[in-house]
């Protein structure tokens, strides 16, 4: 992939840059809300940067969501530094083109020095780049010209790409999958069965609203994160958020690693402030099966540790939801609703283990299986064996100067949320100040 | 979490595990391991299995003793019972690997265990595998494992335990998720 086309460049570990490559302290890569708020703290700081973004501001929220998708935090959440949400339905959740609204308002509120349009295709560290190989320093190569800067913040998200299982090659040819991704509406879809495969907030939203669509639907349940949209009479990101679980710090966390990988929790936004749990779901005819485990000649099978998965997501929603209790009691809080438990996942009496797709009617598969960062660009060698940046709450491991941000459970468990970024916004700015400060001593 | 003033005491080394999982992770190779048996046909139905050799952290290794149990049909099935069935063993195995994880959560959450029993029943109709009815697989159709556990613990302790036992154990693994088998001939 060569840059701008000049033929000085070439993909290689050293390269030779343009004599047109043009120095900035910053590149932030990514304007979505994560990249905006570290932008606007090096305002803050009279920092020099750029915001470099592929396509528009909020990108992955104008050209990857489906029709009917709002956040899942409600709007009083919606805070990012210099700006907050200040609407009249503060217990509201956002539409897709109400996000976009929010984030490019955003976006111009902080005078953003955003680069649209402008797509890396390779950072790579120092060497060449115009800055002393010893004081590191970075280059960004895109398709609009190449920048060499001192620090880099990647913020281009950790959902660029739809996981989908490799068992994929196997469905059968006459059944159509799509990912979240390309998925937009249930109309869309043709009119036979649907296996939505995984129980996130994604499986679950999307599986109720093809159940809608008047379509039957089989859902694939492996281990997931079951929470009611509302608790005692306040929304669950009241809880945690009041409660402190939301601000946990990633090092006092107990597995780490298990934290940062959770599906996202069985939540939708909805003006109604429902619940969609799966009891939701089954008590209105989806079918619920265990994970996918293979597909052989046409037929799927499903693990028969559904019962199990289902036991886990109750125990810990009651963990959870004890906290919250364990909390109103300690701070002797003024609540009416008084403390109860929501009924546990109804199983199946005998789970369905094997399923020929075709002859049960199913016409699309829905791989709502999770998704992963696409780091293609990436040339400075910090990822870990399985693909993701090695940091420390977002401070990436032997690269200094290199940032990552706006990734589930980054520094707090709020990390990847709107208002995540205001605090991971803040910390991380002072640490890439400090760093500046250095190089230049 | 129940918290005790006495250390508890399951008899498991959860520092070890817990260190060996964290160096595993910066050397993934070395955690691929290699599980043996050896069947050799005796007599009948009767067979005997040794359980020796194994590899994993990049080298062999060897049980201290070989360990050998026989597997048999019983005496309904005009066999001679000098060992137990093969869907019995598996039992066996599950019940095993369930327990240890019991005894090995209950260490790291730091709870005491005084007595553990694991009953498990297999629901299998034999018109399969005597080849009289091709709608009827095989195999157990329903696998109940019940845990009789007596410890320092609340009852929603205990089905946490036993939940995570079943998360981390590789027999559970096996029996509810299709795997891969070859069978060939050398």
């Amino acid at each position: 992939m060569s840059p701008s086309g000049s033929p000085n460049t070439v993909k290689a570990r050293v390269s030779v840059l343009p004599e047109s490559a043009r120095r900035i302290s910053v590149a932030i890569i990514g304007a979505g809300h994560a990249g905006l708020a570290v932008s606007r703290r090096l305002t803050e700081r009279s920092i020099e940067h750029v915001v470099l973004e592929r396509g528009e501001v909020a990108n992955s929220w104008r050209t990857e969501r489906w029709d009917s998708l709002r956040l899942l935090t409600p709007n009083w959440q919606s805070q990012l530094p210099g700006m907050g949400y200040d609407g009249d339905e503060p217990d509201g959740f956002m539409t897709m083109p109400e996000v976009v609204d929010f984030i490019s308002t955003y976006a111009e509120t902080i005078s953003a020095p955003v680069h649209s349009s402008t797509t890396v295709t390779r950072l790579s560290a120092g060497v060449g780049a115009g800055v002393g190989a010893g004081a590191g320093g970075y280059a960004v190569e895109t398709n609009r010209g190449c920048w060499t800067c001192e620090a880099v913040v990647i913020a281009s998200g950790g959902s660029n790409i739809a996981n989908v299982p490799s068992l994929a090659s196997e469905v059968p040819e006459s059944i159509e999958t799509v990912t979240p991704m390309t998925y937009r509406s249930p109309e869309r879809l043709n009119d036979r069965g649907v296996l939505v495969v995984g129980a996130s907030a994604t499986g679950v939203q999307l599986a109720d609203e093809i159940l809608r669509s008047g379509r039957d639907v089989t859902i694939s349940v492996g281990e997931h994160v079951r929470m009611p949209r509302v608790y005692r009479g306040r929304d669950v990101f009241w809880w945690m958020d009041a409660a402190g679980i939301s601000d946990e710090r990633h090092t006092d966390i107990d597995d780490l690693v298990r934290a940062r990988n959770l599906p996202s929790p069985q939540l939708i936004g909805t003006p109604d402030r429902r619940s969609i749990d799966l009891n939701a779901l089954t008590d209105r005819g989806v079918k619920m099966v265990g994970r996918l485990g293979r597909i052989s000649d046409g037929r799927a099978q499903f693990a028969g540790s559904l019962a199990n998965v289902c036991v886990m997501g109750d125990l810990k929603m009651n963990r959870l939801l004890q906290s919250f209790d364990d909390w109103a009691t300690a701070t002797d809080l003024d609540i009416s609703d008084p403390p109860h438990r929501f009924d546990p996942t109804r199983l199946p009496s005998t789970p369905c283990l094997e399923l020929d797709l075709v002859a049960s009617g199913i016409g699309t598969i829905v791989w709502a299986t999770g998704y992963r960062p696409d780091y293609s660009w990436l040339d400075v060698p910090v990822l870990d064996r399985k693909g993701r940046i090695s940091h420390d709450g977002g401070i990436v491991r032997d690269a200094p100067g290199l940032y990552v941000t706006g990734l589930n459970v980054l520094r707090r468990r709020r990390s990847s949320f709107i208002n995540g970024a205001a605090h991971d916004s803040e910390e991380i700015s002072n640490h890439l100040a400090r760093h500046l400060a250095t190089t230049h001593a | 979490m129940t918290m005790t003033n006495s250390p508890v005491n399951n008899g498991v080394n959860t520092e070890a595990l817990l260190g060996a999982r964290d160096a595993l992770s910066q050397a993934p190779e070395a955690a691929d391991f290699v599980w043996k048996a050896e069947c050799k046909w005796i007599d009948g139905t009767y067979s005997e299995t040794t359980l020796d050799g194994f590899s994993g952290l990049g080298q062999d290794h060897n049980h201290p003793t070989p360990h050998t149990f026989g597997m048999d049909h019983p005496e309904c099935f005009a066999s001679q019972d000098r060992g137990a069935t093969p869907p019995e063993a598996l039992l066996a195995a599950l019940a095993g690997c369930l327990t240890a994880g019991v005894a090995s959560v209950a260490q790291h959450r730091g709870i005491q265990l005084r007595s553990v029993t694991a009953n498990v029943e297999g629901k299998m109709n034999v018109l399969g595998i005597l080849g009289a009815d091709p709608d009827i697989r095989n195999g157990f159709t329903d696998v109940a494992v019940t845990f009789d556990i007596d410890a320092d613990a609340t009852p929603e302790e205990l089905q946490a335990l036993v939940a995570q036992s079943q998360k981390r154990s590789a027999v559970y693994d096996m029996v509810t998720n299709p795997t891969n088998v070859t069978v060939g001939v050398a």
